[in-house]
């Protein structure tokens, strides 16, 4: 079943004179369940195509339908709600509020959805045992390591059940050991749970995870590679 | 949840939250210790002011205040005085007789108002038995007793027991004069009081100025409770139409609005401190917002609506001006009632405070309802200076947010 639609996509920055294709015509669709990197060089627009998928930011033209929802009819508030209930972020760094332990990061988005407590703390028990922090979860972010933090970032993006994570470059600060911890984490929480990971790398061995590759260069897809495992 | 991460993030540089807490409180400090080092100096020159000198409503006949005629006198004067007292909001009213003369010593004259009482019921009025420091209350000297100030018995060059003379018009016309010795000497903190006003007794002074029997230029009337001082006044006035009923606050007006100016002058004081600690505040809560651009970003990505990022701005902001107002608050409040006991003595600095009837030793009073107001402003002050800051922190879009450097 097909999650996201995405049509004839562009996005254009105007920086004074200079005009920046960032995202050059894409179409693109992704099913539920999917475990998919997109790869390409600096600056080849990944970053811009998965801010465009979670509503972070507006296309200049083109299409993105999520289910049955267009993003782009979506006022402001309602796009918050949509983005809190349906998609989850894990970013290269930042990801965690500095003054929240490690369970509260992973409560917070269920306590701004208003979520009981005793559903809280089971769900955020679980995920952290899942992503393998159980026993850390009273630890603050700066005690933690860089890998344990992105680690703490999953469990708080799955935290309100969304229906796919969007993490760019979530190893990009990472170590080797560390950045296959967490790709064997996330691997166990797709195919376990049928949590859908779209997550972008210029990493050879994340890439060598991924059940799909799509490339891209100078904002377009140069190629869309499925592999069968 | 959002009030707790709030108030972490305050504490997250402790350093600069500790610097604009410390300004904010010694800020507060300043403002509450001189409300209540205000209000203490002024309550005590209102009640020196209504206990010593005016008590609460005085009667007189119409044109008596004109020029001190000693003929306006109100005729049935010691009656009335005893009808006045059966009222149920009055403890004391002490009818006098009072005359415009010449006071002279052996060295030097000088012109007073003489005031004939009748000691026991002028104590029921005026605190003047309670001041008096030297000598007596009409007790020692059974012979024209007179009681002077201080201030007037440094002037005349007199002791206790010394003779003065007199000197006055009678109610016929003619010069009179009486021998008077000094039975006691009251020491106020008003100098001018106690430079133009003797006392003796009631019958001395009417004999010596040939007066009608039970005559009254005065009728001096003190009340059990000083919120019934307007409606005790209009009381008085509806039943005694031929007479002048005037309270203290119409008698001394500048003693009236003594209070106002007080809570004026301290709210103008706290709000100008406010003002200045809002700039600080407003620059620290900018630096906050700086520093945490992508932190916000990230806030707003996962589900933070922008009117939950304002609030939280918000209250981190208020917290740490609550926070520094609270500490500031609490030890103005503290050194104010640990002085309260022994006052504050500024004879040092301001020796010529007595003069205009200001005691040198202030006794800080903490009023609730100041403190209460005093609160409010902080908080104002917070959630004003918050805005600009929380505002800057809504300009970005989640994604630019984080992508920033
Ligand atoms: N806010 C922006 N203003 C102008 N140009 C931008 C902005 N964001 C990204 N770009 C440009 O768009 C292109 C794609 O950037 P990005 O999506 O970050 O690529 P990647 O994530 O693959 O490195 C780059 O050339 C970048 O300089
Ligand atoms: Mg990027």
């Amino acid at each position: 079943m097909t999650i996201i639609s995405i049509n004839n996509l562009f996005k254009t920055y105007k920086d004074s004179e200079i005009e920046v294709h960032a995202v050059n015509g894409i179409d693109l669709s992704i099913d539920e369940g999917e475990f998919t990197a997109i790869v390409g060089p600096s600056g080849s627009g990944k970053t811009t195509l998965l801010n465009m998928l979670g509503g972070l930011d507006q296309p200049s033209s083109g299409t993105i339908r999520i289910d049955q929802t267009e993003l782009a009819q979506l006022k402001s508030s309602q796009l918050i709600d949509f983005r809190m209930k349906n998609i989850g972020f894990v970013f290269q760094s930042y990801n965690l509020i500095p003054v929240l332990t490690a369970k509260e990061n992973v409560e917070f988005v269920m306590h701004l959805q208003g979520r009981p407590k005793k559903e809280r703390e089971e769900r955020t028990m679980q995920l952290l045992e899942a992503v393998g922090l159980k026993g850390r979860e009273n630890s603050r972010p700066a005690k933690l390591s860089g890998g344990q933090q992105q680690r703490v970032a999953v469990a708080r993006a799955l935290a309100s059940k969304p229906r796919f994570v969007l993490a760019d470059e979530p190893t990009a600060n990472l170590d080797s050991k560390s950045t296959e911890n967490l790709l064997n984490i996330m691997e166990e929480l797709n195919r376990q749970e049928k949590i859908t990971f779209i997550f972008s790398t210029h990493d050879q061995r994340v890439v060598n995870k991924a059940h799909r590759v799509i490339t891209l260069e100078d904002g377009k897809i140069i190629n869309d590679n499925r592999k069968n495992s | 949840m959002i009030t707790s991460v709030a108030w972490r993030n305050i504490w997250r540089n402790p350093v600069r939250s500790g610097i604009i807490i410390t300004a904010i409180s010694i800020g507060m400090f300043a403002g509450v210790f001189s409300a209540t080092f205000t209000k203490g100096w002024m309550n005590q020159r209102l009640e020196a002011g209504v206990e010593t000198e005016t008590s609460h409503i005085q009667l007189h006949e119409p044109t008596y205040r004109e020029n001190y005629e000693i003929n306006q006198f109100i005729r049935q004067g010691v009656q009335l005085a005893d009808q006045l007292s059966a009222l149920p909001e009055v403890d004391g009213v002490s009818p006098r007789v009072t005359i415009q003369s010449m006071i002279a010593s052996a060295e030097t004259g000088t012109g007073v108002k003489i005031m004939g009482i009748i000691p026991e019921k002028e104590k029921q009025v005026t605190k003047l038995s309670q001041f008096v420091t030297e000598g007596d209350y009409f007790e020692s000297i059974s012979r024209n007793p007179i009681i002077i100030g201080k201030k007037l018995a440094e002037k005349l060059k007199i002791k206790l027991k010394s003779k003065v003379v007199i000197t006055l018009q009678d109610a016929d016309g003619n010069i009179t004069g009486g021998a008077f010795r000094v039975c006691g000497i009251f020491d106020l903190t008003n100098s001018m009081f106690e430079e133009a006003n003797v006392f003796v007794r009631y019958n001395d002074l009417a004999r010596l100025g040939m007066l009608p029997e039970g005559v009254a230029h005065e009728i001096i009337v003190h009340l059990n409770d000083q919120k019934k001082l307007e409606s005790v006044t209009q009381e008085l006035r509806a039943k005694y139409p031929e007479l002048e009923v005037m309270n203290w606050k119409e008698l001394t007006p500048e003693l009236g609005y003594l209070n106002e100016i007080g809570n004026l002058y301290t709210y103008i004081f706290v709000i100008i401190i406010l003002l200045s600690l809002g700039f600080g505040i407003i620059n620290t809560m900018l630096m906050v917002v700086m520093e945490r651009v992508k932190e916000l970003g990230m806030l707003m990505a996962i589900g933070m609506g922008r009117l939950r990022v304002f609030l939280m701005l918000m209250l981190e902001t208020t917290l740490l001006t609550l926070t520094g107002g609270l500490i500031g608050i609490v030890l103005g409040l503290g050194a104010s009632f640990a002085l309260q006991e022994k006052g504050i003595n500024l004879s040092n600095w301001a020796q010529g405070l007595e003069d205009f009837g200001y005691s040198a030793i202030i006794y800080p009073v903490v009023e609730t309802q100041m403190v209460l107001v005093i609160i409010l402003l902080v908080i104002l002050t917070g959630i004003i200076a918050s805005v600009y800051p929380a505002r800057k922190a809504l300009k970005y879009n989640p994604a630019e947010a984080i992508r920033t450097e």
